[in-house]
């Protein structure tokens, strides 16, 4: 059997205030096909439910479902923390959930779950930071770029609130930078675009 | 970013140090997690690599001891997920009502506060007074603060939303009372419970029971040591009996799940079957 290869292996995603209508921005261009699993973490109120990965289930061709533990995660599907839970990446690409006090007064935490992230693709993952209201996920939008990996941020103009993009921003200012500054709508088609560019050809299995 | 194939080489190491040196087994632990705990400390005590810290440990048993703390993860409440108190109250004890005695295992009981709730359940159905409770975990500051009874009273309010939404019948500021920045659990809660130190990583059974809870600890565990431990539950339970896990944990990847009937799907309760292994 054959299979295309990419660059990257997974995509992380980081949003708080606005991130609903922002979630379902960058994820409705995606196609059904769309090479790399998606796992996100969106700061929900403890008593959420499932309410969001039905809504964008609904909304989107890749499939989205909560995020079970010690599941693997999979191509063409999107994973969510539950509400009140860390969700964090094994090295064997399977989802552990864990009620570690909390991060930066968030539970589940974009930082926790990116610096999983990078222990288990190392500079194969692409991190996402989109609109919120507190500096969760700059930390780890950091240990990204300085794992190799590709950073992307919504700009901070376009962005219900403004102070998650703008840490994420700032944290890696200086001599490296984020990869892309994106307005909302731009996003999902641009990382379309960036994962299909960065196929490293077929690779024989 | 230090050599990551060195750091998880070194990252084994250490919980082999730390298993042969002091008998906690984290080897099977799930690995994203308690790397996260280990680098946390490592920041906090300006080590440089972990290799360092294992080096540290062996030689220093309260720089191990504060280590432990951090790995551990403890935070419980009381009626912590009420729905699965309904479900006991509904189905799962009255189940139980016609048995002489009842035995009752919370394994991982952490603070105990989950273990006081059933207690008050217990009560409330008046079954306390022929049940024996087991409360075990591997760590002993929590076993203490346990047996204690002793709870912050700013947590209180959580707590009595949360009994009544389990279905509580009584006032829940019958079971305690309050001291200052404290309240004490009703000590009559306590006469029924045993509680004691037992590793679900490394030690046996100790007894038949007839409902096993085992809530938010298998998530940090991986599968081979999910699958141990609920093999472990399966060879405890009588026929017929019950099991609880937490919320997000389930039979899914274990080979006990054909053992069992699901009694409820979301709170996590499920039943022994009443039939001899095949
Ligand atoms: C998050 S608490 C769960 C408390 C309670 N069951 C609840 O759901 O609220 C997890 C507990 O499991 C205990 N634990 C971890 N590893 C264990 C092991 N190998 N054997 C027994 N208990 C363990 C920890 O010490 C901690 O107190």
């Amino acid at each position: 059997m054959s299979q295309r290869e990419n660059q990257f292996q997974a995509v992380v995603i980081g949003a708080s205030a606005g991130g609903i209508h922002a979630l379902q921005q960058v994820l409705m261009p995606l196609p059904a096909d769309f090479p790399l699993p998606i796992i996100v973490v969106q700061h929900l109120h403890p008593d959420a439910g499932a309410y969001l990965p039905q809504l964008l289930d609904n909304k989107c061709q890749l499939k989205v479902k909560q995020a079970d533990e010690k599941e693997f995660v999979q191509a063409g599907w999107v994973y969510l923390a539950p509400p009140a839970y860390h969700l964090l990446i094994e090295e064997d690409h399977s989802l552990s959930l864990s009620l570690e006090a909390p991060v930066s007064y968030s539970r589940p935490s974009v930082d926790v779950l990116f610096e999983s992230a990078i222990f288990a693709y190392g500079k194969r993952l692409i991190g996402i930071i989109l609109t919120g209201a507190n500096s969760d996920g700059a930390l780890g939008i950091k240990k990204i770029k300085q794992a190799g990996g590709y950073v992307i941020v919504q700009a901070p103009e376009t962005a219900e609130a403004d102070a998650m993009p703008k840490a994420a921003i700032a944290a890696v200012a200086g001599n490296q930078a984020v990869d892309k500054i994106l307005a909302l709508d731009q996003i999902g088609q641009y990382l379309l675009q960036w994962v299909n560019r960065n196929f490293l050809g077929i690779r024989m299995k | 970013m230090q050599n990551l194939e060195n750091q998880n080489i070194e990252l084994q190491l250490l919980l082999q140090a730390i298993y042969l040196k002091y008998g906690y087994d984290f080897r099977q632990y799930a690995k994203a997690s308690i790397k996260r705990r280990v680098l946390y400390h490592l920041e906090k005590h300006h080590l440089s690599n972990i290799s360092q810290m294992q080096h540290r440990l062996l030689h220093d048993v309260a720089f191990f001891d504060s280590l432990l703390l951090d790995m551990s993860v403890n935070v419980t409440e009381m009626f912590r997920d009420p729905a699965c108190y309904r479900v006991l109250r509904k189905e799962v004890l009255p189940a139980l009502k016609d048995f002489p005695h009842i035995k009752i295992w919370h394994a991982g009981c952490a603070t105990g506060e989950e273990v006081y709730s059933m207690a008050i359940l217990l009560k409330e159905m008046g079954l306390y007074e022929r049940t024996q409770i087991y409360a075990t975990d591997i760590n002993e500051k929590v076993l203490k603060q346990a047996k204690e009874g002793v709870f912050p009273i700013s947590r209180l309010r959580q707590y009595t939303q949360n009994y009544q939404k389990a279905g509580g019948t009584e006032s829940f500021s019958d079971y305690y009372h309050a001291q200052y920045e404290h309240v004490v659990m009703d000590r009559k809660l306590r006469k029924n419970i045993l509680f004691s130190d037992h590793n679900l990583a490394t030690d046996n059974v100790f007894g038949e029971m007839h409902l096993i809870l085992c809530r938010n600890v298998l998530i940090y565990f991986d599968r081979g040591l999910q699958n141990r431990v609920l093999n472990l539950f399966d060879e405890a339970l009588i026929k017929s009996g019950f099991l609880c896990l937490g919320s997000k944990e389930s039979l899914n990847f274990s080979t006990v799940t054909e053992h069992f009937d699901v009694i409820a799907k979301t709170e996590k309760v499920y039943r022994k079957k009443n039939e001899e292994k095949t």
